[in-house]
């Protein structure tokens, strides 16, 4: 009974989202929509299929942007993160920048990028490291700053230099905090990387939905939004791999809770 | 081998003196306990022996160096038993002759001689989560002793756990000590734990903490001694100006 009753659990997001695509087709259907204006389900999904070829192409060079990008975020931020933590004086006086460099809304940026870096890769990979990078270093900077202070003078107790601290003490705790910035982060890096192409591109799912738009096919740039929408699904997933492989201690804890 | 020779230490902390010309001294595999209420300075105290904090006056002999303000030299273990949560029982206690440069392989063939010993024979590879309060503690205490063999600091290290298992870990660690002959440095509030431990006691009087009483206690007769817990009572309540503990 408690199994099926959590097997139902597991089923309600599905059935939830089945019935609400249902009454999108139904309502289409119902009210004779034409697809310039909003397309049902199943004929995104029959243009799914049809655009299949050209939007795989289009998603390899989104993806290829968004994890360039993303990748060069978290190297950037993981250096960041180490020379605030280090220099605490430095970490005083841009902590705070940081924070506040939030309220720029980088998106509104971007067509600057174009006039500064032009129409090639380069603009695209600048808005995916700047909406990635904050949640990550930010994130760090959090775990970094929350281990133990007993902890670390327990360490400086046996000699350990600050390097020693960093590497053994530090860095592992922040680890789990700086996996959940790098989850948002991850969604956020495929939605960046669209953006950038929205703004100017030859390739890209952000083109691919620019063109489409133009021309009034409503059902290729919902086509587009699901890919989009699996993508980002598929680097959390990702990430959450990552976590299991990275954190393993995470998880024997876990698996220790649940005997 | 080496003992502690703790001279004239003067500390304030806030502008309120904490430790009032503190005077004491740890022989070689002694096993000295200092016992005192709660926020007296005792922790103050462990924090200048090894090297955290620089007294204001004083100094801390070790051997016959002078280590005041210098750490490296001893490390100690807390109430809370610090592993890292990141690495296993092995891996943590280790971690002290990683800090010395030793490599990983000898590190691991030391540690593993003393396994056995401090009762961790068999969860080598255990994370601390999965273990249970007195073995965190004892894993805690092994890393301690692989940092330095000859003298141990510990601050309250058993006031976390429950009665039935602080009272093991008590007559454990009394065993140990028989065996590798440390010189001991020991805090506690428990007056029982220091007289099942301790080879001398110092009572510190509520703050500024000042040494009231020092006590050699005769061995097998200590935890039955009525008179003597009345006796360090007495000393630890002294000059206390109204704050009941």
């Amino acid at each position: 009974m408690k199994r099926l009753a959590s097997i139902g659990n597991k089923l309600a997001p599905y059935i939830t989202a089945f019935l609400l695509l249902s009454i999108w087709e139904v309502a289409v259907r119902l009210n004779h929509l034409p697809s310039y204006i909003l397309p049902s389900p199943l004929q995104i999904i029959k243009t799914l299929a049809g655009t299949f070829p050209l939007l795989l192409m289009h998603t390899a060079s989104t993806l290829e942007e968004a994890m360039l990008g993303f990748i060069l975020a978290i190297l950037i931020a993981f250096l960041t993160a180490f020379v605030l933590d280090y220099f605490y004086w430095l970490n005083q006086a841009v902590y705070p920048l940081l924070i506040v460099s939030q309220t720029i809304p980088i998106i509104t940026l971007a067509p600057l990028f174009l006039i500064w870096f032009g129409w090639g890769l380069l603009p695209k990979i600048i808005v995916v490291i700047l909406v990635c990078f904050f949640p990550i270093v930010i994130s760090l900077l959090n775990g970094l700053n929350s281990v133990d202070p007993d902890l670390i003078n327990l360490f400086r107790s046996m000699g350990a230099s600050r390097i020693a601290i960093f590497k053994m003490v530090k860095l592992p705790s922040a680890l789990s905090v700086f996996f959940s910035g790098l989850k948002i982060s991850a969604s956020y890096s495929i939605m960046a990387a669209v953006i950038g192409e929205w703004l100017g591109a030859e390739q890209g799912l952000g083109y691919f939905m620019t063109i489409a738009q133009k021309s009034f096919r409503v059902d290729r740039v919902l086509a587009a939004v699901v890919v989009i929408a699996l993508l980002s699904l598929l680097v959390v997933k990702a990430i959450d791999l990552a976590e299991w492989l990275v954190v393993p201690w995470k998880r024997k804890q876990e698996e220790r809770e649940i005997n | 081998m080496a003992g502690i020779n703790v001279c004239n230490v003067t500390k304030s902390l806030d502008r309120v003196v904490t430790l009032s010309n503190i005077s004491l001294s740890v022989e070689c595999h002694e096993f000295v306990v200092i016992i005192g209420p709660s926020g007296c300075g005792k922790s103050t105290l462990l924090n200048i022996v090894s090297g955290l904090i620089v007294p204001d006056h004083g100094r801390i002999e070790i051997g016959s160096e002078d280590w005041t303000g210098r750490t490296g030299r001893i490390s100690y273990m807390q109430q809370k038993d610090l592993l890292l949560p990141s690495r296993n029982v092995m891996d943590n206690v280790c971690i002290p002759l990683l800090l010395k440069g030793i490599d990983k392989m000898r590190a691991n063939e030391t540690a593993q001689a003393y396994l056995k010993d401090f009762g961790l024979e068999g969860f080598e590879n255990y994370y601390p989560r999965q273990l249970s309060g007195g073995m965190r503690q004892r894993a805690a205490l092994l890393r301690t002793y692989l940092f330095t063999s000859d003298i141990m600091l510990m601050d309250e290290p058993f006031a976390g756990l429950d009665a039935i298992t602080r009272r093991k870990m008590q007559l454990w660690l009394r065993e140990l000590c028989s065996t590798y002959r440390p010189s001991v440095l020991f805090v506690t509030h428990d007056i029982d734990e220091a007289l099942l431990l301790a080879d001398t006691i110092y009572v510190f009087s509520p703050r500024p903490a000042q040494i009231s009483l020092h006590i050699k206690v005769q061995p097998g007769v200590g935890s039955k001694n009525e008179e003597l817990k009345q006796e360090i009572m007495a000393a630890m309540e002294a000059d206390e100006d109204g704050t009941q503990l």
